[in-house]
């Protein structure tokens, strides 16, 4: 039992059934029902309807769920049925069995009102009632707010109002909210203060869908269970640190959400930084989700920017080119984007972390649109050997060490190191030592939305970053965006290409240079 | 890919895997464990390697399988096949086919073939070994798979299980059970908040997952645990409710009924071997419930067979 389930029960309580040493038996979710805000948007058609059809498949959801739409459209339940089932058909992981779906279907409602249509929450609560009585859902219900965030005060107080989320003895109420989790300090303070005001902290689950992913959850086993990495995993051995995440798509259709937002602030506050957090903190001393966090809050408070900012931070904005081979256009030519903005589309980083474990090691962060190829890894880029007794000759195909953890695609972690080529002559050059996790382990690993929501109706909290995290990370990035809106504007780039020129001299300066992941 | 290598030696069997391998590039490099399957007749074989595979593609694994041939030839003699690529899932098979004085000494034929370094997992998918920890194969294996389903006696096969019980033992029974203990026990997560007072186990009658699991319930709670013949349900009881979980024969789908509560409905199929097989191979380290079961089995109360055979197959 989770801390949040146990408050339910007494405290002199225990399952006789359950025992810590039966790793056979797999975590049930206790009844309850899910309610999706937003379900016609792309994330709950592509991402959570097929993850809670995949839970239902891997028999971890109880016999009770249940799953009620909230919208707009004019559907009645059966229709709202049709809509998950395409999405299930379409995107599930697991095969797709008629016994599983007819029981998952008969749990299925819909709610049809605006959200500042106070009648259609009364509806949504008689809905809950009413399952609570004929499903037995026991009255637990986990709101998932898959809109955009300025619609959350007016969602949270409706629920407020309604009484559906108020936390009662022996029940529970969660809610569930997606990036961005505000835009800047003030507004994640002001979006944190909205939604505490309604829901306790702990009830509060910020997804970020990068913690959900096995590689990254890795990174705690391959750091912490491990006795080899973890002596060099310091500014002894560590010269620097790369955190990449590229994407090849361009923002086509998004200009609503990504226009004034950017990079930095679309994926550097969140999911790189969540990624520093964890590769750069210290051992947690259990894996309780309040030591996990204090490890993660403590790194955080010690990241620092590195100034000055016009040489330690790069941005750029995608130009037309040839995305592979197809020919793109830039953002200014996207529809919906101003021909003048300024929103930046590629961002890099210098980062410090103020630690004796990593005093002296840059951490370079970058992330963009219309890149070389999709990828997202971190890279640990090692010292060059202090004496090497080779001349010069014999080493010059040698780069430096790198322990690469590939966080997606292709799943796993390279090692580079120098190997002699075979031959009379000694010659040394960098060779790949390779870990894949599609070869060694299951075909599939579970969809990182599986893993998140499941651990929402459980209660169990590790993997969902806190409050507290949210406002550090803005901390952290706030001079970088002020510094941006005040002074000059995004260095344009070649659709296709790994960035800006000014990306590169970034690095050049330090004598270091991005990998092409 | 198969290749027959018909009247052949270890070595040359062993050079020939290598050589596929590389031809096939380094599709099987990263195998988490060498698997030796040891059927007792030859119809198991093609059964046991099509589970085989489908657990491989969770545990990329070296399938081998040694099945004894004809025992009473005068020479001894290996025959063997290979399979790599599509007809071996993600990794490889290797099937033995011992005839002559070769029959008795399977593990020195299998030796040459286990992956460095490595665990090794044995598997009897029907007759095996009364001591399986002491069985040559089983010496090589840090965990020994049965199947008391598979037995001649199944009921007797697993009571007889906790006396040779060695730490990396498991049957495949046990397996069988784990979401039917998981749905009980989530039951048990929701109020009342009430011990179990007692509980029946009923179904067909050589069904020894059943068994298993009544033994399971025997050593959990506290009273008495009746395992009859009849449908197949759990029924537990505590003081202001009863739990049942049941199944109509052969269906896919099963009843969670409690009292004052609406009954639900769970998906709940029969598992085939070769899931049962994808579990047993996720954890490797000793199974200290499936022994507190086979303990608890001695508690059990069997109520009188009433001779007709009206039970589901779970």
């Amino acid at each position: 039992m989770t801390a949040a389930n146990d408050a339910a029960a007494p405290a002199d309580w225990r399952n006789p059934l359950r025992d810590k040493r039966d790793k056979r038996m797999p975590r049930i979710a206790g009844p309850c029902a899910v309610v999706i805000f937003g379900v016609t948007g792309d994330l709950a058609r592509k991402k959570l309807m097929p993850a809670i059809y995949d839970l239902a498949n891997r028999g971890l959801l109880p016999a009770s769920f249940s799953l009620i739409g909230f919208g707009r459209r004019d559907w009645d339940d059966e229709g709202f049925g049709k809509i998950v089932f395409e999405s299930v058909k379409q995107h599930a992981r697991t095969p797709f069995r008629q016994e599983v779906w007819d029981r998952l279907a008969e749990g299925f409602r819909f709610v049809q009102g605006a959200f500042d249509d106070e009648a259609a929450f009364m509806r949504l609560g008689e809905t809950l009632d009413k399952l609570d009585a004929e499903r037995g859902t026991g009255g637990n219900h986990a709101f998932y707010l898959s809109i955009p965030p300025n619609a959350f005060p007016v969602v949270c107080e409706q629920l407020h109002n309604t009484g559906l989320a108020s936390q009662q003895d022996h029940r529970w109420s969660r809610v569930v909210i997606e990036k961005p989790f505000g835009h800047d300090l003030k507004s994640a303070c002001e979006l944190n203060r909205v939604v505490n005001s309604v829901f306790p902290e702990e009830c509060v689950f910020r997804i970020d869908h990068y913690l959900g992913k096995e590689t990254v959850q890795n990174i705690l086993a391959l750091r912490f269970a491990n006795e080899l990495f973890e002596p060099v995993w310091n500014a002894h051995y560590v010269d620097h640190v790369q955190i990449t995440m590229a994407e090849d798509i361009g923002l086509g259709g998004r200009a609503g959400y990504y226009d004034g937002i950017g990079a930095a602030r679309d994926v550097i506050q969140n999911h790189l930084l969540q990624l520093l957090a964890l590769t750069a903190m210290e051992e947690p001393v259990s894996f309780q989700p309040h030591e996990l966090q204090a490890e993660k809050i403590k790194v955080l408070s010690a990241v620092k920017l590195s100034y000055p900012l016009e040489e330690t931070t790069a941005r750029g904005q995608y130009a037309a080119g040839w995305q592979g081979d197809q020919k793109v256009v830039g953002l200014l030519d996207e529809e919906g984007f101003s021909k003048d903005s300024a929103t930046e589309t590629y961002a890099a980083i210098t980062l410090e972390v103020d630690s004796r474990r990593w005093a002296g090691v840059p951490f370079y962060l970058r992330t963009g649109k219309r890149l070389g190829r999709r990828v997202t890894e971190i890279a640990l880029v090692f010292n060059r050997a202090p004496h090497l007794p080779f001349d010069a000759t014999m080493t010059e195909e040698l780069g430096k060490n790198a322990l690469v953890i590939r966080v997606q695609p292709d799943e796993g972690i390279t090692l580079r190191f120098g190997s002699k080529v075979p031959g009379s002559a000694m010659e040394v050059r960098d060779v790949n030592m390779d870990f894949s996790y599609g070869s060694a382990f299951a075909e599939d690993s579970p969809e990182a939305y599986e893993r998140l929501i499941l651990d929402v109706l459980l209660g169990e909290p590790s993997l969902f970053p806190v409050n507290a995290e949210v406002e550090l990370s803005w901390q952290i990035l706030d001079p970088v965006l002020d510094e941006w809106a005040a002074h000059g504007k995004p260095e344009p780039y070649e659709s296709g290409t790994w960035g800006p020129a000014s990306a590169d001299e970034m690095l050049r300066r330090t004598g270091r240079e991005w990998r092409r992941p | 890919m198969i290749v027959d290598l018909p009247d052949t030696t270890t070595n040359d069997v062993n050079k020939k895997i290598t050589g596929l391998r590389e031809e096939g590039g380094a599709l099987t490099l990263s195998r988490v464990l060498t698997l030796v399957i040891a059927p007792d007749t030859a119809e198991l074989v093609e059964e046991s390697i099509e589970a085989a595979t489908f657990a491989s593609h969770e545990h990329p694994c070296r399938v081998i399988v040694v099945t004894p041939g004809d025992r009473d030839a005068a020479e001894p003699r290996l025959d063997a096949q290979l399979r790599v690529g599509h007809d071996a899932g993600a990794g490889e098979v290797v099937v033995l086919k011992l005839s002559g004085a070769l029959a008795d000494h399977a593990s020195s034929v299998v030796l040459p073939f286990l992956l460095p370094d490595t665990p090794v997992v044995a598997w009897w998918p029907a007759l095996a070994p009364r001591v399986p920890a002491e069985d040559p194969l089983g010496k090589l294996a840090v965990r020994r798979i049965t199947d008391a389903t598979n037995g001649i006696d199944p009921l007797a096969c697993i009571k007889s299980r906790v006396e040779s019980y060695t730490p990396g033992d498991t049957d495949l029974a046990w397996s069988r059970v784990t979401y039917w203990r998981a749905l009980l026990t989530s039951a048990l997560d929701q109020p009342p908040y009430e011990p179990v007072t007692s509980a029946l186990v009923s179904g067909l009658k050589d069904e020894p997952a059943l068994d298993i699991m009544a033994g399971w319930l025997a050593a959990r709670i506290d009273g008495p645990v009746t395992r009859a013949v009849g449908p197949l349900k759990v029924e537990l009881t505590r003081a202001s409710e009863t739990i049942t979980l049941s199944r109509p024969q052969t269906g896919v789908t099963a009843t969670l009924t409690r009292t004052a509560k609406p009954d639900s409905l769970v998906p709940l199929a029969r598992r085939d071997t070769k899931e049962c097989l994808a579990e047993d191979l996720r954890r490797l380290d000793a199974d200290e419930i499936y022994l507190t079961a086979l303990q608890g089995l001695d508690k059990v109360q069997y109520l009188p067979d009433s001779g007709e055979e009206t039970g589901d197959r779970l």
